[in-house]
């Protein structure tokens, strides 16, 4: 029991978001264990991308704590968040979009190149060297995922699938040890869906990741998730197994209807 | 396979042998021009060096970062008259200051022209940081209200501050200091920085900041911390340039920096292309030139058929036409967001004559 606690990846206690007199997640209480691979489910509105922005820190809760290891991260801004190992993507495709493949790839190293401004422009030495270093690593990453021959291309021009990859691998250079992605199989068909589980399935081996993900459709999460917690109206009505939760009356409730 | 290969390493060298013609050709036209153009045209020319100064240091605040900033005249007052002040001998200073004396500190600091132009960059950049550091946590609109807002704050201040700035009565007889030389090596060593800067992992944190805010922060890029360095250095240019701009000119006062200057700025930044280092300059030359050459239009005219009086400000209409022709076609500006390069000028004559390129 101890040793799982330790093993405790990314958790909140009493996650409360309000705008004005809207609840939009009320009383979220997550663990995610290292090398998991979860999922937060629930229909539209459901707050599951507030969650995200709260774990993020794009918004400051209302009540709540985020942890992440034995960390309080809770309202800490987004990038001190990230320097902490915790990247995300978006739902709707927000890559640099003036920018090449490599390019949206090396923003995401600017942390780990960490010069002043000055070494950066006078291209010092000390500079070169992890700009070089940045430059073989993100060409690396590409090339890991099978987009090294597209590093010249102007990141907004690449098919929209291949785009999806691309934040993903962005999110990657951060060097994260928890990777949140909002809707990753957003406006993809099916197969397409199933296509992009096996890849995170693959990233979170090959990089030794835990991964939190929101996903809109239930059957393209079941097969990837080990465990997953369903959101509706920000209430959260189950969490457990696929297969548990697959059979869990509240959750057909919120996403059939019932009569 | 070999000839491929051959092609790129013959076509590398080439392009660097070019710039480095046409920039060996460039200062020896300043030579000539310095030597053998008259007082006029020579002043023109090295106009068009502070313009290249001033609009890619405004370029870089609202072409790469993506901050929309009114208030570059400001900075350029503060730069004008710190190295005016720290650059006018105490008889000069005495000839100036007969309504209100200057204050005694200020009287016998006369120091030389270099260091004035640092001192008066840095004093700016401290300007720009002070009002960037809570200006910046707004956007869009209400951050160009804002900027335009402390630029006129600034001019007025300088208006006010009679024992430091000689108020309304401007500063007169500055040191000619803006020699052809001074003005075209701040321009080259600018768009260096400028070059060099963009192409740092500082550029493409300011250059992300640009595309996409949310995003920028999430791939952990301290956000506010960029946008204040853009605006801390975009303040130091703009009073590097103010400052040769007064050293040029050898009189300043306070009227001299309003909105007007700053638009003028702005409409160069656009018509060049925003985010573009070599859209700036050749729009900087172009329409510095174009702001002398078309000086005839508000004079009177004779066109035979009718006689028109002296209409101070027609030329400012043919910039408003360009720019609404250049809004209307073309709304990226003259280069978008590509720079110069030798190929591309290759291509337009490629394209013109398919085969007269070919032998390039």
């Amino acid at each position: 029991m101890s040793e799982q606690t330790s093993d405790l990846m990314l958790s909140t206690s009493h996650l409360t978001m309000k705008f004005g007199g809207l609840t939009a997640v009320s009383d979220f209480n997550l663990e995610i264990r290292k090398n998991e691979i979860v999922g937060l489910i629930g229909p539209n509105g459901a707050g599951k991308t507030t969650a995200f922005n709260v774990i993020t820190g794009m918004y400051r809760p209302t009540e709540g704590r985020v942890l992440f290891t034995d960390r309080d991260i809770t309202g800490l801004k987004p990038h001190s968040i990230t320097s902490l190992g915790v990247a995300r993507t978006f739902q709707n495709i927000r890559l640099f979009k003036e920018m090449s493949v490599l390019e949206n790839v090396l923003v995401a190293c600017h942390m780990s190149i960490n010069t002043g401004i000055f070494g950066a422009t006078l291209h010092l030495p000390g500079y070169r060297a992890r700009e070089s270093e940045a430059r073989r690593f993100s060409m690396d990453l590409l090339g890991q995922v099978g987009l090294g021959h597209l590093a010249y291309e102007k990141g907004t021009s690449l098919p929209y699938g291949q785009q999806r990859r691309l934040e993903i691998v962005r999110a990657l250079a951060t060097k994260p040890k928890i990777l949140l992605l909002d809707e990753p199989a957003a406006g993809m068909n099916p197969q397409e869906s199933f296509g992009l589980m096996d890849f995170i399935r693959k990233i979170r081996d090959e990089f030794d990741l835990t991964i939190f993900l929101i996903e809109h459709h239930m059957q393209v999460v079941m097969g990837v998730c080990e465990r997953m917690y369903v959101l509706d109206y920000g209430v959260t009505i189950a969490h457990g197994d696929p297969a548990s939760i697959q059979k869990d009356p509240k959750v057909i409730e919120a996403y059939l209807g019932v009569d | 396979m070999n000839a491929v290969t051959q092609k790129k390493t013959i076509a590398l060298p080439r392009n660097r042998l070019y710039s480095i013609i046409a920039i060996v050709a460039f200062i020896l036209f300043a030579f000539i021009a310095d030597r053998f153009f008259d007082a006029f045209t020579l002043r023109v020319f090295n106009l068009c060096a502070i313009y290249i100064v001033l609009a890619l240091s405004l370029n870089l605040l609202n072409g790469f970062t993506g901050l929309f900033s009114l208030g570059h005249a400001g900075f350029m007052a503060v730069g004008a008259y710190v190295s005016a002040l720290l650059t006018m001998s105490p008889q000069l200073k005495d000839m100036n200051y007969f309504l209100v004396p200057i204050v005694p500190w200020l009287h016998n600091v006369t120091i030389p022209f270099l260091p004035a132009l640092i001192i008066a960059g840095l004093v700016a950049a401290l300007v720009g940081f002070l009002i960037g550091a809570p200006v910046l946590r707004l956007r869009d609109d209400y951050l160009a209200i804002a900027t335009l807002g402390f630029g006129e704050i600034i001019r007025v201040l300088i208006t006010n501050a009679q024992p430091i700035t000689n108020g309304a009565q401007g500063l007169k007889g500055l040191p000619r200091f803006s020699t052809t030389f001074a003005v075209w090596a701040v321009a080259g060593l600018m768009i260096l920085f400028m070059v060099l800067l963009m192409r740092s992992s500082y550029g493409r944190a300011m250059k992300a900041v640009r595309d996409d805010e949310l995003a920028a922060e999430a791939m952990g890029i301290n956000v506010f911390r960029v946008k204040v360095t853009s605006f801390t250095v975009s303040s130091f240019w703009a009073g590097v340039g103010g400052a040769l701009l007064g050293h040029m000119i050898t009189t300043i006062d306070p009227k001299m920096f309003t909105f007007m200057l700053t638009f003028n700025i702005l409409l160069i930044v656009v018509l060049g292309g925003i985010g573009s280092i070599s859209g700036s300059v050749i729009s900087a030359v172009v329409v510095t030139i174009l702001m002398e050459a078309l000086r005839f239009l508000d004079e009177p005219m004779n066109l035979v058929i009718f006689k028109t009086e002296g209409m101070p400000g027609l030329r400012m209409v043919v910039f408003s036409i360009l720019l609404m022709v250049m809004i209307i076609y073309r709304q990226r500006g003259l280069m978008g967001n590509e720079e110069f390069s030798w190929d591309m000028l290759r291509g337009l004559f490629v394209k013109k004559g398919r085969k007269g390129g070919d032998h390039v």
